[in-house]
């Protein structure tokens, strides 16, 4: 008789686990080892590995291929001022409200653009993103087309520079790591293997279609919620709001659809894989200013062609790598 | 070498699913095979592989000498072989004109053509003009057919010709049969009800998961040897 | 007198819409593409226009001679050559891909052509106009709409009378058995891509007169052709030209309270037709 064992984990991806916690120490006390400029990079960092893991999860997973992403970006930063400048909120606890704010707008948002089906809710997403950021270049109380800085009354409630600097980095570690967690054990849950399994056949989307038509809305609102936390964040980052800005479909969302395309859609191995290239290229290549914006939408065309499961993808179908295992493996003993 | 069509151990893949298992047949010009199995056996995948819809992954396929293995769809109906498909699937967005005449547009010339085609089925004059899938299911067989006869083939593959017709109508299409087949053009007939085809047939191939169990003519084989063939038992 | 005015202006420019949505509905009904980079070849073909009268010294609307052929042969390769290896029942690699191309499109025409406004200047047509009881109507815009007429009215003609749409329609319904009617299918997307950047090089043509225009302004015109798509519905090109219409009186009405909400009111439009209309005011019957 034939004998096996199921895992999920692989010795790779429990070496990868624990190398991550040590990172994450490491990282979390930055603050007290680092230059300010190295925070601010790394901030960054997180904040394009949070979007592409949150952008990931709907295109890679659901197939809902946003390119208007940017409307919650925009709208988490416009929300985080209005809190901080008319109600007085204190411009971090104005982060999670924003993310809740914006989860309330995208549930009537997307009772519209789910009615545009395929590649066509992909621009309406766009289209959304439009509005939202024509209607902020009309708030003239927030500056209008020009937008508008945080006050240094408001600045100063995020205590000092080495302070406000230290707790942005703090929050966009946390919202980095934390949106690559929640990621990660909702695609192990039922959801996850529901998804999943939907991506992978025909035949289980067709007669599973109904139940997850809703899981789908609430994952768009969920991320929704979450990429205008992440825009909150960036507004306190730049310490300013601007409609063209904020609402940037190439700034927002292109770079981060090359991320992903790059990395490798639908793993969660991918966006992450996506960010390192995308950073170094920028590091190496962003003196050449519109090349490299060349540059960098011909790859994303040569991979989406030559290797449509990006870097990551074809790494791990040649030799079988997993660092966050998903799936179930069966090891047959004779 | 042979004028006909030869099929020489193919090997065929529908999706990951391996359909064929070295697959071989011969079929002279003018005759009619049967192809007969049950559902899954492979015999649309056959028809595809012949016809280029499906590139085999090994074995030959030979028509009138040349090899065609692996030609797509657009060459082998200029070589002369056409297929009516299964569910008949007919251009919903043209009318019945219109399915007809895309048709012939390789150009192959031969005598079949438009008034030849509203002589064999006279009702598809009257109906002309109407969207070619408003017709009852009959009617849309006899432009299926026509369709394919349009490009003056040499070779007509026939995939479940009478699946979802009214006896009747299998009946009146299976009576044309022979004023199609007659003029030298070979053809095979895909078909559930085993006997009719039989009975239509000069000789017969039975697959069972993708292997042919049994094959020859119909008079040399008793009913029951060629119902065991069917049933793989 | 001024609202009868307003919404006169709007209906002529709606042509301008529909010239931008032909195309991409022609795409759409022929290989289910939604082409990213549709705006940016309008800007590109405007680009073409204007290096075309660089050299030749040619009227704007004469150049068409040139940049429709030169346009259409630029989209028979590029679907040859790239789109086609993203068909495949899959959504995403269509579309990334096409996003992809927006970008190189955009950054390339910024290399080549700087960010400074353009505008292609075409004499007397763009200030003529014929007036009658208050109302005047600019020869150009009159012009463009009738063009937008004619260009709709050729393409129904070519889908539903000539071989070359029967191919199309062919190839829509079902690629596979198209092909064995010696169809190719990579040959006819490739033939309707080049036929939908030949009607894109007029509607850049026409942007290009009509206002200035930069490599940034592509994918405001692809939402725009996008908006007259669905509010006329889908695979319904008489439908598009009046999504065009409807686009353009909205955005004349909401110019006319206040310029910053021009657009805004063509989105808002928008968004109220796919809320009360979900497939458009017209959609087509069988699909």
């Amino acid at each position: 008789m034939m004998q096996f064992t199921i895992s999920r984990a692989t010795i790779t991806s429990r070496i990868a686990g624990v190398f991550a916690l040590l990172l994450l120490v490491v990282l979390a006390a930055a603050p007290w080892w680092a230059s300010s400029s190295f925070l601010h990079l790394a901030g960054e960092f997180a904040v394009y590995l949070a979007l592409a893991t949150l952008w990931n999860l709907l295109a890679g997973y659901t197939g809902l291929v946003s390119v208007g992403q940017q409307a919650y970006v925009g709208l988490g930063g416009y929300i985080t001022f209005s809190l901080a400048l008319f109600l007085g909120v204190h411009p971090l606890l104005a982060i999670p409200l924003a993310g809740l704010v914006a989860a309330l707008v995208a549930i009537p948002v997307a009772s519209l653009v789910f009615r545009l089906a395929g590649a066509y809710f992909a621009i309406g997403t766009w289209v959304m993103a439009e509005v939202f950021r024509l209607i902020a270049a009309q708030a003239t109380a927030l500056g209008g087309g020009s937008g508008i800085s945080l006050p240094a009354t408001v600045t100063k409630e995020l205590g000092g520079k080495w302070l406000r600097e230290a707790s942005i980095f703090w929050l966009a570690l946390a919202l980095g790591a934390g949106c690559l967690a929640l990621v990660y054990l909702l695609l192990r849950s039922r959801i996850g293997l529901a998804l999943t399994a939907i991506r992978d056949s025909e035949v289980a989307s067709t007669s599973l279609g109904i139940r997850i038509g809703r899981v789908k809305h609430v994952l768009y609102v969920l991320v929704a919620g979450l990429t205008a936390m992440i825009g909150a964040l960036i507004s306190l980052q730049k310490l300013r709001v601007s409609p063209d800005a904020a609402f940037s479909v190439n700034d927002w969302t292109a770079f981060v659809i090359f991320i992903v395309v790059i990395g490798g859609i639908g793993t969660i191995e991918g966006p992450i894989i996506g960010t390192i290239v995308y950073f170094l290229l920028r590091e190496f290549l962003a003196d050449f200013g519109t090349l490299y914006l060349l540059f960098l939408g011909t790859l994303a065309i040569v991979v989406m062609l030559g290797a449509p499961k990006g870097l990551w993808g074809y790494a791990a179908e040649r030799f079988g790598w997993s660092l966050f295992p998903v799936g179930y493996r069966i090891h047959f003993k004779e | 070498m042979s004028d006909g069509l030869v099929v020489e151990g193919v090997e065929s893949f529908y999706g990951d699913f391996k359909a064929l298992h070295g697959v071989s047949l011969a079929l002279e010009p003018g005759k009619v095979l049967a192809l007969i199995g049950a559902n899954g056996a492979g015999k649309s995948t056959l028809l595809k592989s012949i016809c280029g819809l499906v590139s085999p992954k090994a074995g030959r396929v030979t028509w009138r000498g040349r090899d065609i293995t692996g030609l797509g769809g657009a060459q082998t109906v200029a070589l002369g072989i056409a297929l009516v498909p299964e569910g008949r699937r007919l251009f919903k967005s043209l009318s019945v004109e219109e399915n007809l005449i895309l048709g012939g547009q390789i150009g192959r010339s031969g005598p079949w053509g438009l008034q030849r085609l509203y002589d064999l089925f006279p009702i598809l004059q009257e109906k002309r003009h109407q969207p070619a899938t408003s017709l009852s299911g009959g009617q849309q067989q006899m432009v299926a057919i026509g369709r394919a006869l349009m490009s003056n083939p040499d070779l007509v593959l026939f995939d479940e010709l009478s699946l979802g017709l009214a006896p009747i109508v299998i009946k009146d299409i299976y009576a044309q049969l022979p004023k199609i087949t007659g003029q030298g053009m070979s053809a095979i007939l895909v078909e559930q009800d085993v006997t009719r085809a039989l009975n239509a047939a000069n000789q017969f191939l039975c697959l069972v998961e993708g292997r042919v169990s049994l094959s020859g003519k119909p008079q040399d084989h008793s009913r029951d040897a060629i119902s065991a063939a069917y049933f793989g038992t | 007198m001024d609202l009868i005015n307003i919404i006169l202006q709007g209906v002529l420019v709606g042509g301008l819409y529909a010239l931008f949505a032909a195309g991409l509905s022609l795409i759409f009904g022929v290989m289910r593409l939604v082409n990213i980079a549709h705006g940016d070849l309008i800007v590109l073909a405007a680009y073409i226009a204007m290096e075309v009268i660089r050299l030749s010294g040619l009227p704007p609307l004469v150049a068409l001679i040139f940049v429709v052929p030169v346009m259409a042969a630029f989209g028979y390769a590029l679907q040859r050559g790239i789109l086609n290896r993203t068909l495949g029942g899959d959504l995403l690699p269509p579309l990334l891909v096409s996003f992809g191309l927006s970008v190189i499109l955009q950054n390339g025409l910024l290399a080549v052509f700087t960010a400074d406004s353009r505008k292609l200047d075409a004499g007397v047509l763009e200030t003529a106009s014929v007036s009658f009881g208050g109302l005047s109507i600019g020869l150009l815009p009159a012009l463009m709409f009738a063009t937008a007429v004619a260009v709709i009215a050729a393409l129904q003609f070519m889908f539903y009378k000539t071989a070359l749409g029967r191919a199309f329609r062919a190839t829509s319904d079902d690629a596979e058995i198209a092909e064995l009617m010696g169809l190719d299918r990579r040959r006819v997307y490739a033939w309707a891509m080049a036929l939908c950047l030949g009607v894109v090089a007029i509607a850049g043509v026409f942007l290009a007169i009509r206002s200035n225009f930069d490599p940034f302004m592509g994918p405001g015109r692809l939402i725009f052709g996008f908006e007259a798509v669905i509010i006329g519905g889908l695979g319904n090109l008489w439908g598009t030209l009046a999504g065009g219409v409807i686009l353009g009186v909205a955005q004349g009405l909401g110019a006319a309270i206040d310029p910053g909400w021009q657009i805004l009111a063509g989105h808002v439009a928008f968004l109220l037709i796919l809320a009360i209309k979900p497939r458009g005011l017209f959609p087509r019957m069988d699909g």
